[in-house]
């Protein structure tokens, strides 16, 4: 047969994957990673577009053409250096990024086909550096001699730290918990993000030069007036949205109900699942209700299954369309037996009679108007309530700002909400503090975050250098 | 590493200790806490500022050898160190002049009581204290408690020293007569109910330290949600002072709970280890 044109798969290469009942039993890593083959095969698949319009979904701007071109070519150093001009944490964002909204929405194969699956390879080649042991450093310029504070060690302050000491700053990381990585650690749980490759990046960061102090609460500990006036010049806050929501429904207060960072925490920060060789405890529910339709409820429902649940609901109050979780995510869920409650809301928690959890009435929703947000507002049908025996129930329906620090930073201006109000590159109103990530935006992406930190690093440089 | 500067038995498993922390020594005011972690795979567990020196830069922390975390903390010497400490946290306690004040303690809580005590005396109060263990082993801190009160009194359960009874009981007659501007107790739960039980009619205005569990103790968890006049409350930002008259003490002992079968396994767990 003479060569044709080569053909286009029109599907994703598949991600080899621990089966749903094997993981279940599991706190591993689901998804496994491409092979060489898998990666070069998938990177074959991509038209090197000229005009790239994959580049215009990533909120940081991967140069994805150019690093899957590396791909194709066999050489993944070269593409992981690529992707990292942009993204100091490829195999965090390969794994966590909301691809189908962002880089993989714009892929022009997606017009026909499956996209390119980006994230996939981002990963695939973050990996291959990290397992191979071949993550170079970078050259650290001589110090310049200003020291710079950020506080709070996600994404969007590892980012500020990473870029400032790239250009000579002498940069220290506040964190109040004891360990860094913020929702990284103590929210994603390993089974998504495998801690072991979150510490790696950390650590790459401090052997550039980047020192973390932990356990230390800015607004308690030290505020931000004295870390201004003892040795710093700057200040980026980049503290999240840590404050859970509840539902302020009757019986939120019994034994057995947990926000999801609590549920979370405990699990992943505290590895309250390896108890009790860990000394951390973490209610093993029979029957557990998970309130809530984003990441961090799936995260929380699907953690309830591994630590042993027979039953995890999910009760979410619009239909799955709304759902404003990751597509794969919602999948994997499903695969596992999680069992979808959409269109529904709980009224309160029963009580079993001794302060603890037995059932949670609920009542079914019809969709009706738009809101505000677009999405159709869901309105309770009377007469529909309903009663799910549990025995765990997690209120994974959102956070707030936290109050403690702003409340100790005089002239730091805040929206409404009590986010930290900033201008177009991450000024706030007090000088010399700068601010990005979820405590401005409210809980958004871990992409995100990071796209905020470079505009913040870029404007403290620019304040500093006058 | 925080590591430990000074070690004494205070009374059978009741101990103190002296840590190193210089910017938390700097920071602490009477009525706030630490939430610690002895080691690598420790639990995080909150526990009162009792004392702190800027001087040595350190704080002196007392606690009772209950459980897994704290008889792990027992277990260690002076030169030890352990992995976190993380503070001062927790609004301090309000000290101003009251007037009269009385200052009840149960058991442990002649620790967190003392600096608050020497305070409101420094604020020119007039300082009874009242201090009461189940016996007279297990009083602890008198002298310390005797310099900080213009008037010390000791109940002990089993009438080994003291007047023989409960906390309750001494407060009681004091209110008679007295005319007291302000009550604090700290101590187990139960008892700050029930002193909040004899002071809510005789409309003395109360304030208890409430010790729910805590996990991060800084607003992001809600482990340590209690109620409070009807309103949740995260105790380790909103407290851990309270108006005792509006606390839902039942509510805060069947939470302090929760993990009772897990005290126990994780107890057992450490046993094991030790033989
Ligand atoms: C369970 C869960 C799952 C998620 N899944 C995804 C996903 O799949 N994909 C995705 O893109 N995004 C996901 N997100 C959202 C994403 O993780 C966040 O948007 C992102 O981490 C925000 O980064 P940040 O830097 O603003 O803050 P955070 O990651 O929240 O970090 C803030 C840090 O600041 C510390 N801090 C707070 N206050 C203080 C203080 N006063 N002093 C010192 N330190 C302080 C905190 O302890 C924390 O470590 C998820 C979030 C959660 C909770
Ligand atoms: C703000 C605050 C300040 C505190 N200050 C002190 C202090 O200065 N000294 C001190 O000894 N303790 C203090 N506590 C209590 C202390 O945190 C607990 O004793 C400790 O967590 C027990 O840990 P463990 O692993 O040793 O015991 P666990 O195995 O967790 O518990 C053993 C026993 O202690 C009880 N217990 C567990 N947690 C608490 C709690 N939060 N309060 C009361 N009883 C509990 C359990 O019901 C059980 O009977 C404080 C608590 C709070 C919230
Ligand atoms: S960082 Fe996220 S959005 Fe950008 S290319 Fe990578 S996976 Fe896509
Ligand atoms: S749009 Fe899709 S096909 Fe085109 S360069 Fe980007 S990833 Fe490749
Ligand atoms: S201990 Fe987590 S919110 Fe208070």
């Amino acid at each position: 047969m003479a060569e044709k044109k080569k053909e286009i798969n029109p599907k994703k290469t598949p991600m080899p994957e621990q089966e749903p009942l094997v993981r279940i039993e599991n706190f591993n890593e689901v998804a496994l990673g491409y092979s060489v083959k898998n990666a070069i095969a998938e990177a074959e698949r991509c038209l090197s577009c000229k005009k790239a319009p994959c580049v215009g979904g990533c909120p940081v701007e991967v140069d994805i053409p150019a690093f899957i071109q590396f791909v194709k070519e066999g050489d993944f150093l070269k593409a992981v250096k690529k992707i990292k001009e942009k993204n100091i944490l490829p195999a965090i964002c390969g794994r966590v990024c909301p691809q189908e909204d962002q880089c993989e929405k714009y892929c022009t194969l997606g017009k026909k086909y499956e996209p390119i699956a980006i994230g996939r390879l981002e990963r695939f080649v973050a990996d291959f550096e990290r397992e191979k042991g071949l993550v170079e450093g970078f050259e650290v310029p001589k110090p310049n001699g200003k020291k710079v504070a950020v506080i709070g060690s996600g994404p969007s302050g590892l980012t500020v730290a990473g870029d400032l000491v790239k250009l000579g700053y002498d940069i220290t990381i506040f964190e109040a918990l004891h360990k860094p990585g913020g929702v990284l650690v103590y929210g994603i749980p390993e089974f998504r993000l495998p801690k072991k490759v979150v510490q790696a990046e950390i650590e790459f960061l401090q052997k550039m030069g980047v020192k973390i102090q932990t356990d230390v609460v800015v607004g308690k500990t030290v505020t931000i007036d004295e870390l201004l006036n003892q040795e710093y010049q700057a200040v980026f806050i980049g503290i999240g949205a840590g404050l859970p929501l509840f539902m302020g429904i009757e019986g939120e207060n019994l034994n057995g109900v947990y926000s999801a960072n609590e549920f979370l925490t405990r699990v992943n920060l505290m590895k309250a699942y390896l108890f009790p060789e860990y000394d951390t405890p973490i209610k093993r529910g029979e029957k557990v209700a998970v309130v809530g339709g984003g990441n961090v409820a799936l995260d929380s429902a699907r953690t309830a299954l591994r630590l042993g649940a027979k039953k995890v609901y999910l009760v979410y109050r619009r239909s799955e369309k709304e759902m404003p979780c990751r597509h794969e995510e919602f999948e994997h869920a499903k695969e596992e037996g999680v069992e979808f409650i959409f269109l529904t809301l709980p009224k309160r928690i029963l009580s079993r009679g001794n302060g603890w959890v037995g059932a949670i009435e609920c009542i079914k929703m019809i969709l009706g108007e738009p809101d505000e947000t677009g999405r159709r507002r869901p309105v309770p049908v009377s007469g529909s309530e309903f009663i799910l025996d549990v025995d765990v129930v997690v209120v994974a329906i959102g956070t707030r700002a936290n109050p403690l620090l702003p409340s100790t930073t005089p002239g730091l201006r805040l929206n409404e909400k009590g986010y930290i109000k900033i201008n177009e590159i991450g000024r706030t109103s007090k000088k010399g503090v700068f601010a990005g990530g979820d405590i401005v935006t409210g809980s958004a992406t871990v992409i995100s975050a990071m796209g905020a930190g470079r505009t913040a690093a870029r404007a403290i440089d620019e304040y500093l250098s006058k | 590493m925080f590591e430990i500067l000074k070690k004494e038995e205070l009374a059978p498993e009741i101990y103190l200790i002296e840590v190193k922390a210089e910017e938390v020594a700097k920071k602490a005011l009477p009525g706030q806490f630490v939430i610690i972690r002895v080691d690598e795979v420790g639990e995080r567990i909150p526990l009162t500022i009792v004392d702190f020196k800027s001087q040595n830069k350190s704080i002196t922390l007392v606690f009772q050898a209950v459980g897994k975390t704290t008889k792990k903390l027992a277990s260690l010497k002076v030169g030890d160190k352990i992995v976190d400490l993380v503070g001062p946290l927790g609004k301090p306690t309000e000290i101003k002049k009251y007037g009269k004040v009385i200052c009840v303690a149960g058991g442990i809580g002649a620790a967190p009581i003392f600096p608050i005590a020497r305070e409101l005396k420094r604020a020119k109060n007039y300082v009874i204290t009242i201090l009461g263990a189940r016996s007279k082993e297990l009083l602890i801190l008198e002298g310390n408690l005797l310099a900080v009160s213009h008037e010390l009194h000791i109940t002990t359960d089993d009438g080994s020293k003291g007047r023989h009874g409960l906390v309750t009981d001494a407060l009681k007659e004091l209110i008679k007569e007295n005319k007291v501007d302000l009550v604090i107790a700290i101590g187990p739960a139960i008892m700050m109910k029930f002193v909040s039980e004899v002071t809510k009619p005789e409309k003395i205005k109360t304030i208890v330290s409430l010790n729910p569990i805590m996990v991060d103790g800084t607003g992001m968890c809600g482990a340590c949600r209690v109620e409070v006049g009807e309103k949740t409350k995260f105790c380790c930002v909103d407290g851990p002072d309270f108006d005792g008259h509006l606390v839902d003490w039942n509510l805060l002992l069947s939470r302090q709970k929760v993990y009772l079968e897990e005290e126990k396994i994780a107890l057992e767990s450490l046993s094991e280890k030790a033989s």
